[in-house]
This record gives C-alpha cells, sequence and structure tokens, in this order.
C-alpha cells in the first residue's frame, strides 16, 4: 500500500465533494433536520392527557381524589360531566382519553368498609397511552387511598407504628427524570448516523463506474485497499462533522445530560463511522448504479438500526429468537455505547465489549469491501 | 521511420479469444507490435477493437490464447504490466469536475512519478495539449478535441514505454485529429510502442502498420504500402458517368469485373486485368446506352482496400454460415 495514492484519491474526493454543494448541502443539512425532526416527533412520555371526571357524589372525598388528578402533570382535567352519556361522548369524540367516574356512595363505602371503587374508561385506540395512563391513574388512586387507610386508621385509635406497611422505596438512576426522550435521542444519534454515513459512500465507485472514470482507474496500478481508505478518508472527516451536529443538538439543544469524557466519544464514533462508511462504500462496490447502491444502503442501515438497535424498542424484550439477530446489527452496540455515554458516563474499559465488536465489524466489512472490488471490466 | 524499432516486441497477442456468452468478440487474434512502432487498429464498430485493448490493459481476462505486454503475462499478473501502460478508454474517462491541473496532478500521484519530476512532467502535457493559461479551468469546459488531448497528456505522464488509445480521435474536429496524430508520431519517435484503434479509415495512412478487424477476427495486418500491393487480388478503375445506379448495376454484371462500389459521385471498379477491361468496359457501357465520362486506372486508397477487405470477408462468413 502506497500514501501517495491514498493521498491521490482523497485529495480528488474532496474536490469532488466540494464542487458539489448539494450532496454537501445533504450531507450536513440533513443530520440538522433528522435530529430536530426525530428528536420532537419521538416521545413515548405521557403528559396533560385530557380527562373528563364524573363525580355522582360530590363530597369533599371525592373531589380530593380528583384534585391530585388535576395535581399532576400528566393529566388535564377538561371536563365534568354530569351524566354518563356526557361521559360516554367525550371518550366518542376523542375530547378525553381517559374518564374518571365515581360512584355516589364513594365517601360511605369508604368510611364504613375502608374500600371504594374507582371506574377508569380508557380510549385504547393508542394502547401505549392507554397503558401508560392507566398506570398513572392507578398510582394517584393508591396514592389517595394509601392517605385514607392512615387517617382512618388514626381515627379507630390505632398507633400508626402498628401497621408498617413495607415500602418501596425506588430510585431511578441515570435518567432521573424518566424522560423517553433522553433514552431515544443518543439512539437516535446513531440511527442519523448510520444513515447519513452508509448513504455518503454508497455513490463514490458506483458513480466512477457510472460515468465511465472507472475503467482508467483499473487501468492503473492502484490498489483496492488504496481506493477504499482514500475514499473513505475524506468521509470519515464528513461523518465527523455530522456526528458533531447529531451530538451537540441532542446535548444543548434537546438537553439530554453527557457525563462520558469527549475522547471516549471521539474513539466509539469513528470506529462507528467506519463500520456505516464501510458498508455504504461495500454496497458501491457490490452495485454499480448509483440509485440502487443507495437504496441498498438505506435499506440495509435504516431498517436493521430503527427496529433491531434497541434504539426505541428494548432488545431484552424482545423474543429469543429476535435479539440473537440483533448481535448482527452494528448499531446495537454504538446505541448501547452512546446511551451509556450520555446517562451512565461510563469508561472506554467498560465500553469494551461493545468497542470490541464494533472492531471486528469493521475489519470485517472493510476485508470484504476491498476484496469484493475487481480491478476488471468483466 | 523504422530506424529504432528493434528487440523484443512490446505488445504480443497469440490467438486471443473472448467469448461473452455466446457471441465471439475477438476470434483467434495474433500479432505484436515492436518498440517505437505505432499500430493501427482499423474497423467498423463494434468489430471487437475496444474489447482486444481492454485484454492487453488486463480489464478483460481472455476466454483462451495469451497476451504479452512489455514480455509479461496480462493474464498472470496484471498490475505488473498496469506500470508500464497509458491508456486511453474509448469514453472519455478524466474527471470532468477537476481542473485541467486537478486531473494531471491525480494521475500523477496514482502513478507516482516522483515529485520532483512532477510539475516538469505536467508542464510538458499542458504544453502537449495546447492548454497553457487553462490549467485552472474545469475539464467540462473544454472543447473536445483538448479534452482527448489531455486524457493523452493523463495517459504519458509516467512516461509509459507502452500506450493504447482507444479511438482517441473520435468526435474530434478533422484539424485536432492531425494535430493528435503528430503527437502520437513524437512520442513514438522517443520509443513509445503505441497501439491506437480508429474507425476512420484515412487515419490508417498515420500509422506505421494498420491490422485491420472485422467481426473479431484481423483480417489483414501490414504497412498502408503492403496492404494496398497485396491485399487487393485485382486493379482498381475509376469510373465517372452521368447515370450512377443504372452504370453500377450495368458494370456489376460486365465480365471480369470483381466488385463494384460507389465512391462520391463515381464508382470504383475492382477488375481482375486492368488493360483488358479499359478496353471492354467503354464497349459494354455503350451497348446499354449509359453513357461514360472518364475511365481510368487509379492507386487505390487504403479505404478502398479496407471497403473491400470487409466485403470479402463479410462475404465469405455468409457463406459459411
Amino acid at each position: 500500500m502506497k500514501f501517495r495514492r491514498l493521498k491521490a484519491i482523497g485529495v480528488k474526493e474532496i474536490l469532488q465533494v466540494w464542487r458539489d454543494p448539494r450532496s454537501l448541502m445533504i450531507a450536513l443539512l440533513l443530520p440538522f433536520t433528522q435530529m430536530l425532526l426525530f428528536g420532537y416527533g419521538v416521545n413515548l412520555d405521557l403528559k396533560h392527557l385530557p380527562v373528563c371526571t364524573f363525580d355522582r357524589e360530590g363530597s369533599q372525598l371525592s373531589q380530593d381524589l380528583l384534585k391530585r388528578f388535576q395535581a399532576t402533570q400528566y393529566f388535564n382535567i377538561v371536563h365534568n360531566a354530569k351524566t354518563y352519556a356526557e361521559v360516554k361522548a367525550a371518550i366518542d369524540d376523542g375530547q378525553c382519553g381517559l374518564a374518571i367516574v365515581i360512584p355516589s356512595d364513594f365517601s360511605e363505602r369508604l368510611n364504613d368498609l375502608g374500600t371504594a371503587p374507582v371506574q377508569a374508561i380508557l380510549d385504547a385506540t393508542d394502547d401505549n397511552t392507554a397503558n401508560i395512563a392507566f398506570g398513572y391513574a392507578a398510582a394517584i388512586v393508591e396514592g389517595y387511598s394509601n392517605d385514607v387507610e392512615v387517617t382512618w386508621m388514626n381515627r379507630q385509635g390505632k398507633a400508626l407504628q402498628q401497621i408498617q406497611p413495607m415500602v418501596v422505596q425506588s430510585r431511578v438512576w441515570f435518567n432521573e427524570d424518566l424522560e423517553s426522550r433522553n433514552f431515544i435521542i443518543p439512539g437516535l444519534v446513531a440511527m442519523i448516523m448510520a444513515l447519513v454515513g452508509a448513504q455518503l459512500t454508497s455513490l463514490t465507485i458506483s458513480r466512477e463506474w457510472e460515468r465511465g472514470t472507472m475503467e482508467l482507474l483499473v487501468s492503473t496500478p492502484v490498489k483496492p485497499i488504496e481506493l477504499m481508505l482514500g475514499k473513505l478518508a475524506p468521509y470519515l472527516v464528513l461523518g465527523w462533522l455530522d456526528a458533531a451536529i447529531c451530538l451537540v443538538l441532542a446535548a444543548l439543544w434537546f438537553g439530554v445530560p453527557y457525563r462520558g469524557t469527549l475522547f471516549a466519544l471521539f474513539v466509539t464514533t469513528s470506529l462507528f463511522l467506519i463500520v456505516v462508511l464501510s458498508i455504504g462504500y461495500l454496497m458501491s462496490v457490490l452495485i454499480r448504479s448509483q440509485v440502487g447502491a443507495s437504496q441498498i444502503a438505506l435499506l440495509v442501515t435504516m431498517l436493521p438500526t430503527t427496529l433491531l438497535s434497541g434504539y426505541i424498542f428494548p432488545i431484552d424484550q424482545m423474543p429469543k429468537v429476535i435479539q440473537g439477530i440483533t448481535y448482527l446489527v452494528y448499531s446495537r452496540y454504538y446505541v448501547s455505547i452512546v446511551k451509556d455515554l450520555f446517562l451512565k458516563g461510563s469508561s472506554l474499559a467498560e465500553l469494551s465489549t461493545p468497542i470490541l465488536f464494533l472492531v471486528v465489524y469493521a475489519s470485517a466489512v472493510m476485508l470484504l469491501a476491498a476484496r469484493a472490488f475487481r480491478k476488471r471490466l468483466d | 521511420m523504422n530506424g529504432d524499432r528493434q528487440g523484443d516486441p512490446e505488445i504480443v497477442a497469440e490467438d486471443l479469444v473472448k467469448r461473452f456468452g455466446s457471441f465471439i468478440a475477438v476470434d483467434r487474434v495474433s500479432f505484436s507490435v515492436a518498440r517505437g512502432e505505432v499500430l493501427g487498429f482499423l474497423g467498423p464498430n463494434g468489430a471487437g477493437k475496444s474489447t482486444i485493448i481492454r485484454i492487453l490493459c488486463g480489464l478483460l481476462r481472455p476466454t483462451a490464447g495469451r497476451a504479452l505486454v512489455a514480455g509479461i503475462d496480462v493474464a498472470r499478473d496484471p498490475e505488473r504490466v498496469r506500470e508500464r501502460i497509458g491508456y486511453m478508454s474509448q469514453k472519455f474517462s478524466l474527471y470532468r469536475d477537476l481542473s485541467v491541473e486537478e486531473n494531471l496532478k491525480f494521475f500523477g500521484g496514482i502513478y507516482r512519478v516522483p515529485r520532483h519530476d512532477l510539475p516538469e512532467r505536467m508542464r510538458f502535457a499542458i504544453d502537449m495539449a495546447g492548454l497553457a493559461g487553462r490549467e485552472k479551468a474545469l475539464v467540462s469546459t473544454l472543447a473536445g478535441g483538448w479534452q482527448q488531448r489531455l486524457a493523452l497528456g493523463c495517459a504519458v505522464l509516467h512516461r509509459p514505454p507502452i500506450l493504447f488509445l482507444d479511438e482517441p480521435t473520435s468526435g474530434v474536429e478533422p484539424t485536432s485529429r492531425r494535430r493528435f496524430w503528430d503527437l502520437i508520431h513524437s512520442l513514438a519517435a522517443e520509443g513509445v510502442s503505441v497501439l491506437v484503434s480508429t474507425h476512420y479509415m484515412d487515419e490508417a495512412e498515420y500509422c506505421h502498420r494498420a491490422a485491420l478487424i472485422n467481426q473479431g477476427r484481423l483480417i489483414a495486418i501490414g504497412s498502408p504500402e503492403e496492404l494496398k500491393r497485396t491485399a487487393l487480388r485485382g486493379e482498381l478503375l475509376l469510373l465517372e458517368c452521368e447515370t450512377l445506379g443504372p452504370t453500377l448495376a450495368a458494370v456489376e454484371h460486365a465480365p471480369g469485373i470483381l466488385d463494384c462500389s460507389v465512391f462520391g459521385s463515381a464508382l470504383h471498379v475492382l477488375v481482375a486485368d486492368a488493360n483488358q477491361s479499359l478496353r471492354d468496359l467503354p464497349v459494354h457501357l455503350e451497348q446499354k446506352n449509359l453513357p461514360l465520362v472518364r475511365l481510368r486506372r487509379i492507386h487505390p486508397s487504403l479505404e478502398d482496400v479496407f471497403v473491400q477487405l470487409i466485403a470479402i470477408d463479410s462475404a465469405k462468413r455468409r457463406v459459411a454460415a
């Protein structure tokens, strides 16, 4: 391998990218717009769900309970129904996602029996939202129920010490606010980089075939490895820019806490870029048309990264077979690395396993790409 | 002109065959090119000229036969061959979005032209292409003739002893074509062996030797003089007349006529015996009431030779098939 040839190809590639402002704009604007679109669009949190109440009793106790619904940021009481029909209408026309119905003998049963049912009606067309809403509603009612129990016990003259219910004190680590955004955005960075990275290089070889410049290039003594490294190097720099855009947006714009070192981020991001750039390059080598290569590159990066990297859908909740398949998805390693770096502040040593996988992946794809390139026309 | 051509041939093709599926693109072609020699490949489009050149450059693997370039077996060690050759492909293949200078620098880097030699070599290539003052111009803005000369400049930047030029003058205006051939000859004079293909028959006159390729087969090879002397098995007459069509029909069926073809506003008539036909043809036409303006013996051009040879070869194939 001769550095002189590698450099000649790198310089040529930089000039070509520089002279093609359209592709340069795509390379730099795409990550920017994708970050904003997905960053705002993908949100699994439930906030200010419109709620309809139907308080059939109207006592102090029942109002106490409903106030607790109003007090959380998860719900917004927008309608106080007077009849069941109103409740039905509010849910039917999508005005409310949840309705709370308090029975007319609520206080009576609570005082006499120490227990009373509360009805929750959910619009489950979006089952995810309905599940989360039900969880929150149940928690509010349970909290209220505990307080009522304590008051009831007190009134019965029983000392509090006697009833020591077991209490779970949960403390959330790493994503203290349980913001799904903090969980999604680091994965989003990985997805965008996989997408843009492979797109960048998917055109590089097929373009030379289409324009006819490859016929001359393969008649020269240039070696496949020189061609590959010379072509990947400029795109690695462009990839760093893209990564910087994504990571800065994630940390500063979306406010995802970053706790790792910049060095660890640089090392792992470079490694991931090398993997995706090589995949794009391999597609470009295998498919001699620009359109074909970029379509296939889109397919082999976007799809597995979205579905199988753990970026949105947690891997440990997948069926065992699918979990096995995810080991082949290079993004899964980077998604876990970025999440750990952002939220846990892991060190390079702690990340050695996914890093090792990325190194193996990068070497394998590059070897494959270098071997797949034939200096022949037939 | 032939003085310094000596030693082992730089390019040798031995029974080269190239099949694409059932199509035989190259059919047992053998020839050689000496040091400092310009061998022209002539023939119609699709005759197999480019395929032979691509085999010699190591871009296509021959189905059978052997190709030696600079004494190296191309199929066995294409990389060593590639360091010793310059290639101009049929389709323009420099980078149009790069400037003249950037293209030269690129190929200088790829061929690892010594750094301290590069400025001088680039100067030479730029002057040769007549592009002085346009070093910074993007290649896409250059006219065809300049583009082709720059492509030649890039091909010789590393001073290869062997050059393969695939239709370098196609689409180039006549004055530029003439200039291009001057460049080729100045390179050959320095000892470079050149294999150049063209579909302009008149350009065969510029070659030391010409090889005629038709339907994948080499049907004649020799110096222009040799070809003119021996290839036509007959003598050539020029016949000027008033009615071209009927005269052509009449001449074709006259005795002693081997072939007759339209050449501009006249007819070229190939006959077995020129003196005999000079006497008989006017009589034959007079009987048919076809007025004759002039009939004389001429020396055949290479184009006559090729048209004739290709017609004979194609006819033979039809009979065989």
